[in-house]
């Protein structure tokens, strides 16, 4: 193994991982947003908009993100409807772990006691007012730990976009395996070392914010 | 648009090629229980470095994706004269990423134990393989089983990032139904239904079984 040799291909990949980190913190943006809406929406007191987010996050779940991303970016232009491989990317990813974290927001809210959100009604406070000033603050540091997971899960489902096309870092050491595929160990050697160096801080970040967020309350 | 008789053609094409899909799944997760016990028997062990180098694969493993794990296997290794077909090197790659994840899961289970049942085995003096093999793991294992069928589905559900390297299961059937006929809609729409249809039925017996492990 010559190690100049290797050095160089570490500009070309860091490209991709540039277009990675951006991807994901789109998606994390999307996936964020769903997680609550369908989340609020899977505790409404109304039966169909109960069924038809329960719908959603069943069907994301029990279908793979690989099919979902391929659905969206193959067979949807069939339907009239085309998008660009980031958009097909961040909109599979978005649902796909919004899903996931809607079931994350709904069991954190329903572990705040009961006791607490009587206290808030006898209070006299407004449904928003005891939401945001008892129950959510409460439930937020339950999310945190299945949040972060879910956050480097998305990091890592973000190298499924090099399957379509997106010039993502796997993406870039697919390519660079093509032009030279005599050093194909040491390009995805190198690559699981960049995703490391991309993911572990992002649980270490986790963990010590969950060790901060829970002080005084556990 | 949505053509029928299309999709009655192509469905025994790609029902055909769940065999591979099942088959992928039961192998990976055979080489995921057997290498989670070890990961986790590793993070015990008294050696320091022992326990460490176990810890540093599992963060590593957990932190990297799947797919450029299964491209190191199944393409990068042959440089160092290592070669696998797909379905050895898809199965391979499934069953070692999932060994990190069921290695927590058995640790949650053995860290359940309470340290009673460890002193009344050295007390019995027990030997510590038999301390493992007929009081820590017999109880550690039955809680964390639902877990463990959980992990079986996420492992179905991952199946097709084996495409990505010519291991022809649901995904990849369909991709070669779609770019020989230009019709995409049909194909993944029905793997999308397939795996909705299997998944739903698997985790439906997962629920009937644990009711039925819970009773024991």
């Amino acid at each position: 193994m010559n190690m100049s040799e290797t050095m160089q291909l570490i500009p070309f990949l860091l490209k991709g991982a540039a277009t990675t980190l951006q991807v994901t913190a789109l998606s994390v943006l999307v996936a964020f947003t769903v997680s609550f809406a369908a989340g609020f929406c899977r505790l409404s007191k109304w039966f169909w908009v109960r069924g038809i987010i329960s719908a959603y996050v069943e069907i994301f779940r029990g279908t793979s993100l690989l099919v979902q991303m391929f659905w969206l970016f193959f067979a949807l232009p069939l339907l009239g409807i085309e998008l660009s491989p980031i958009l097909a990317g961040v909109i599979a990813l978005g649902l796909n772990y919004g899903a996931y974290g809607s079931e994350v927001v709904r069991s954190a809210i329903l572990a705040v006691p009961k006791g607490q959100m009587e206290a808030s009604i006898a209070l006299n406070m407004s449904p928003w007012q005891r939401m945001r000033r008892i129950i959510l603050p409460q439930a937020t540091v339950m999310m945190l730990p299945s949040f972060g997971n879910l956050m480097v899960e998305l990091l890592k489902g973000t190298s499924l976009l090099s399957l379509i096309t997106l010039a993502d870092l796997t993406f870039q050491g697919m390519l660079l395996r093509t032009f030279d595929s005599s050093r194909t160990f040491q390009i995805f050697g190198l690559m699981l070392v960049m995703y490391f160096l991309m993911a572990y801080p992002l649980t270490l970040a986790m963990r010590w914010l969950e060790r901060r967020a829970s002080i005084g309350r556990v | 648009m949505w053509s029928w008789s299309f999709t009655w053609e192509i469905l025994p094409q790609i029902a055909a090629a769940i065999q591979t899909t099942i088959l992928a799944t039961i192998a990976g997760f055979a080489i995921a229980l057997i290498g989670g016990l070890l990961l986790a028997f590793g993070r015990r062990v008294k050696q320091k470095w022992l326990s460490f180098l176990s810890a540093c694969i599992v963060e590593f493993i957990r932190s990297t994706p799947l797919l450029v794990q299964l491209y190191f296997i199944f393409y990068g290794l042959p440089a160092i004269g290592i070669s696998l077909g797909p379905f050895a090197a898809g199965v391979l790659g499934l069953g070692i990423h999932y060994s990190a994840y069921l290695s927590e899961v058995y640790r949650s289970g053995i860290d359940a134990i309470p340290k009673g049942q460890w002193e009344a085995a050295k007390a019995l003096n027990f030997s510590r393989a038999k301390t493992w093999s007929r009081v820590i793991l017999p109880q550690a294992i039955r809680p964390i089983v639902p877990v463990l069928g959980n992990y079986l589905l996420v492992m179905f559900k991952e199946t097709p990032i084996l495409s990505a390297i010519t291991l022809v299961e649901m995904l990849l059937a369909a991709k070669m139904i779609g770019s020989a006929s230009f019709r995409y809609l049909e194909a993944f729409t029905l793997v999308g239904i397939l795996f909705l249809v299997l998944s739903y039925a698997s985790s439906l017996l997962i629920r009937r079984l644990e009711i039925k492990w819970g009773r024991l």
